[in-house]
């Protein structure tokens, strides 16, 4: 059986956060609004209206275009994509076909501590369309679409990837890079569960060795990470078999079928569409001055792998540490506010880093899993957790105890001190109470008295088990131990 | 009086105004009443608007009397039926848009209302503007007010016939190739196309995007100055409209022609021009030489593939701005179909009449994949050949004069070939093309039916056309005359 490699090329469309839609005035938030609501007369596509184009939308396509090392255009222009379909308003979209804004970038990622570069076609913009909602009749069952013209002319940038990637792995690491960036920089809420984030993946694979590229096959539908992952294994997978059996590619789209876990056909390339784009005679061409594109670029914030590196020279966190605590920039910043609180409750520490990223990652982790929360939403303040390791590093509490304060926290969202306190966690310093619980436990077992006597040592964490239980669990341990000894060393 | 004031200029009928001869509803009214009278004979109206009317000449009046007032207030008027008005149908003549009521005033019809106009109706028109005899109207025929056996012209036949039949002082129209200027030409009167970007397109139903344009039709030389002073001018609606002061152009409208350069076409005045046409252009050319212009002659060859160029840009455009018509939203619907496309077929095949369908088809092959590079990217190529044509011809001569049209009116029913047809746009067609500014108006007559006269300037030479027109105007009767109806 041939060994192949897998070519895959992504195209992503990112909704752009902007307050006006892409051509007229009306608020881009369509998803709030009731339907048919954030409309008017231009975004609805009545006749004898024109575009207008919004220069926010245009600023974040540069912002990202600099971000992901592109060249910007220094001229620019629109142009119509026509096809036939109820949720296009004008029946045809204005897009961008042979000039785009941003142009010859890559974005640089790690996949399994191997530095891989993938490279960026362009990235242009194009105007969203309205929503179909697709319903039967009760009565009949005759099928009929509701539109919702809220989300036409919603800003859309579309990043168009080089065939660089190899795997489903490195795919879903890209997808997450670039996810974070445009998060990074503000351009976008990169949600692919409420469709501002989708993801749209070319698929072909070759013999290893060979150069020429195989038939390509698009793959849609994916609304997830997870599904882009699976989807293109399903891919790959698929068009080996094909091969091995004999077969041949058939140049077509292919839609992610989630329940089914597998792809299916959607249209072959002879009934793809002839989108006939020609340039929109209604916009003229966008000269783009450099000194717009330098003011742009001062506003580019610290992305996401330059954070990664401070971390991990500033504050000496492991790669995969870094790695996890900048995979969002507020997770990234709710992280720096957790060491900036402990530092000003406790002062200077050497331990702070490491341990405000094992909670953040693991524990918090797994909170937010569970409570589908991300961290940084949680009603558990950063200045709170900060409070919480700064009570486990003078020994106030454990850290059984700690987690137990975390997870009450991270719902109630009370501080870790109140916390601690009506849970009745902090532990027991006193060693006179310490040392009357040793005594009952000894007196209560003599036998195991007896096995100590015998010179069997592990006897004496059996008294530390039955005293932590006796204390439930909140005498310091290392005073028990302590106590235990002195007090059995005492009967010989 | 009241016999007379139809076919008084917009000044007169302002400075009548001004004088408190007539009042400002007694003025439209009079011109509902002609309407009334001979329109059902010309057929230059789609709809008449008295109520709309009304509400305007209270504002208008009261503007009047206060002498709030430019030239305009509380002169009526009429707008050709592709420029969208609030609350009132606006149907480009097309089944497709029978029960289309725009929620939105065109920048025009918001600028003209704003001056105190009153709003007469909505003039007829070829189907989408698409056609030059206005025969593809799905509504009506509109008749030449010379004679009502032939037709007035197109697209804006309906402008031309009402204003040059005294139904309306002026009229709005919309020149893709020809539409402003070929009517005027053939019903005698004067029709402005303005520079591509000079007037706003916002509310104007668009036909091919990069070619359309809005103009004046009237029946003096002062009168479209007039006009042109209440709707030229940037607007942040049209991102193609032109980043330029107003200007007034009525001043500088007297200074005369001594010392302007004209340059003579002969590419114009060649085979298909009726030679008796020809004849009357050179004839007010040597009347200008004798006002004191100097004629040269300037050779523009590229000129004659204007038309060609324009039949695969104007349909190209045309195919994607006529594809939001598919009956969901607003308009002419046919649900009577199985699935949804089916019912997006069926609403265009019966929303669209012949001329529409058929340019749509050549657009759409014109764009396909595949023949894109021989059609519609050589004709870009040899649009900008024709531009620099001008550009350079502009270097030598400050106007450009030829005929409008290469024969006057035909009689309605005459022409069937579509060929043919488009062929009557072949000297107003480059203008649209370099998107220059061209005037129409008239210079004699043949048989009783008016020829009208070309002139042609750079970008933005609008006042340059406008003192040139005049001073022939003025130097002649022809404006002086009307039909007999
Ligand atoms: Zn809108």
């Amino acid at each position: 059986m041939t060994e192949y490699e897998p070519v895959i090329g992504l195209e992503v469309h990112a909704q752009l956060i902007t307050n006006s839609k892409m051509f007229c005035s009306c608020p881009a938030d369509y998803q709030s609004a009731p339907p048919n609501t954030h409309v008017c007369p231009v975004c609805l596509g009545l006749p004898g209206t024109l575009p207008v184009i919004n220069s926010e939308a245009i600023k974040k396509i540069i912002l990202t275009g600099l971000a992901l090392n592109c060249s910007i255009a220094e001229q620019t222009k629109f142009d119509r994509k026509s096809y036939p379909y109820p949720d296009l308003m004008k029946g045809y979209q204005i897009s961008q076909f042979d000039l785009p804004i941003c142009y010859d970038g890559h974005l640089d990622i790690d996949v399994d501590g191997e530095a891989r570069r993938i490279g960026i076609e362009r990235i242009h913009m194009e105007e969203d369309v309205a929503k179909l909602f697709h319903r039967t009749e009760a009565g009949s069952g005759e099928g009929y679409a509701l539109v919702d013209v809220n989300r036409a002319g919603v800003p859309l940038m579309e990043m168009v990837g080089r065939p660089d990637i190899r795997s489903a792995e490195e795919a879903r690491q890209y997808l997450v890079a670039y996810r974070s960036i445009l998060q990074y920089i503000g351009v976008s809420t990169g949600s692919m569960e409420e469709g501002s984030f989708r993801c749209d993946a070319n698929v072909s694979i070759r013999p290893k060795g060979v150069l020429e590229y195989g038939t390509k096959v698009e793959v849609k539908n994916m609304n997830s990470f997870r599904a882009v992952f699976h989807a293109i294994e399903f891919e790959i997978e698929r068009q080996s078999k094909v091969l091995n059996e004999g077969g041949r590619i058939v140049q077509e789209t292919r839609g992610w079928v989630e329940a089914k876990g597998e792809t299916i056909s959607l249209r072959s390339k002879e009934k793809a569409n002839d989108y006939r784009f020609f340039p929109e005679p209604d916009l003229p061409p966008l000269i783009v001055k450099q000194s717009w594109v330098a003011e742009i670029a001062e506003l580019l914030p610290e992305l996401p792998i330059e954070r990664r590196v401070r971390f991990e020279d500033e504050l000496g966190l492991s790669p995969y540490d870094a790695g996890q605590v900048t995979a969002s920039p507020r997770l990234a910043d709710y992280y720096e506010s957790v060491i900036q609180h402990y530092i000003e409750i406790n002062g200077p520490s050497g331990t702070i880093a490491k341990s405000a990223a094992n909670w953040t990652i693991t524990e918090l982790g797994r909170l937010s899993n569970d409570g589908q929360i991300p961290v940084e939403d949680s009603p558990l303040k950063a200045e709170y957790l900060a409070e919480l390791i700064g009570l486990i590093d003078q020994k106030i509490i454990g850290t059984s105890q700690a987690k137990i304060a975390a997870e009450s926290m991270f719902t109630t969202g009370k501080s870790a001190k109140i916390t601690v306190e009506e849970l009745g966690l902090a532990q027991i310093t006193d060693s006179s109470a310490i040392g009357d619980a040793v005594r009952e436990v000894i007196e209560a077992n003599p036998s195991a008295v007896a096995d100590y006597m015998a010179g069997k040592e592990t006897a004496a964490k059996f008294f530390v088990g039955q005293v932590m239980k006796v204390t439930k669990g909140k005498a310091n341990p290392t005073i028990v131990s302590e106590l235990i000894i002195e007090q059995l060393e005492a009967k010989k | 009086m009241a016999d007379q004031i139809h076919y008084q200029s917009v000044r007169q009928m302002s400075d009548a105004l001004l004088a408190k001869d007539i009042s400002v509803i007694e003025l439209a009214d009079a011109h509902f009443e002609r309407i009334e009278q001979i329109d059902d004979r010309v057929g230059s109206y789609l709809a008449v608007t008295p109520e709309r009317a009304r509400e305007q000449a209270t504002t208008a009046q009261a503007s009047i009397d206060s002498g709030n007032v430019t030239p305009l207030t509380g002169v009526p008027m009429q707008l050709k039926d592709n420029l969208a008005t609030r609350g009132i149908p606006t149907t480009c003549s097309s089944l497709m848009l029978e029960n289309f009521v725009p929620p939105y005033d065109s920048t025009v019809t918001a600028s003209l209302a704003n001056t105190g106009a009153i709003l007469l109706g909505k003039g007829n028109m070829d189907e989408f503007a698409m056609g030059s005899s206005t025969e593809t109207s799905a509504y009506k025929l509109t008749r030449n007010p010379w004679d009502l056996s032939r037709v007035p012209g197109g697209s804006s036949g309906g402008p031309a016939a009402a204003v040059a039949g005294g139904l309306a002082p002026y009229s709005l129209g919309s020149d893709t190739g020809g539409s402003i200027r070929q009517p005027a030409s053939f019903c005698g009167i004067v029709g402005l196309k303005p520079t591509y970007g000079l007037v706003s397109r916002f509310g104007l139903i668009a036909f091919a995007s990069s070619l359309d344009q809005i103009g004046p039709l009237t029946r003096t030389v002062e009168d479209a100055a007039l006009v042109m002073n209440a709707i030229a001018g940037p607007d942040t609606n049209d991102s193609t409209s032109i980043l330029r002061p107003v200007i007034d152009y009525s001043i500088g409208l007297k200074d005369g022609v001594k010392g302007l350069r004209i340059g003579v076409v002969p590419e114009y005045f060649g085979e298909g021009i009726d030679p008796q046409v020809a004849q009357l252009t050179r004839k007010a050319i040597q009347q200008l030489e004798f006002l004191g212009a100097e004629v040269s002659e300037v050779s523009l060859p590229n000129s004659k593939a204007a038309l060609a160029v324009y039949y695969i840009l104007a349909p190209s455009e045309c195919s994607a701005n006529l594809a939001r018509y598919d009956g969901v939203k607003f308009g002419f619907s046919t649900h009577d179909a199985p699935n949804m496309m089916a019912a997006l077929e069926a609403t265009r095949e019966g929303g669209f009449g012949t001329e529409v369908k058929r340019r749509m088809m050549m657009g759409t092959y014109a764009l396909s994949s595949g023949y894109y590079d021989a059609y519609y990217k050589k004709a870009q190529q040899v649009r900008t050949l024709i531009r620099r044509e001008f550009d350079a011809a502009f270097e030598k001569v400050d106007v450009l004069i030829t005929p409008t049209t290469p024969t006057t009116a035909f009689k309605l029913g005459e022409i069937q070939d579509p060929v043919v047809m488009h062929a009557n746009d072949v000297c107003t067609v480059p203008a649209n093309i370099a998107g220059i500014p061209g005037i129409s108006i008239p210079c004699g007559a043949i048989n009783g039916l008016p020829v009208g006269l070309q002139i042609l300037g750079p970008h933005l030479s609008e006042a340059t056309l406008l003192r040139t027109a005049y001073a022939y105007e003025q130097s002649t009767s022809w404006h002086a005359q009307h039909p007999t109806i």
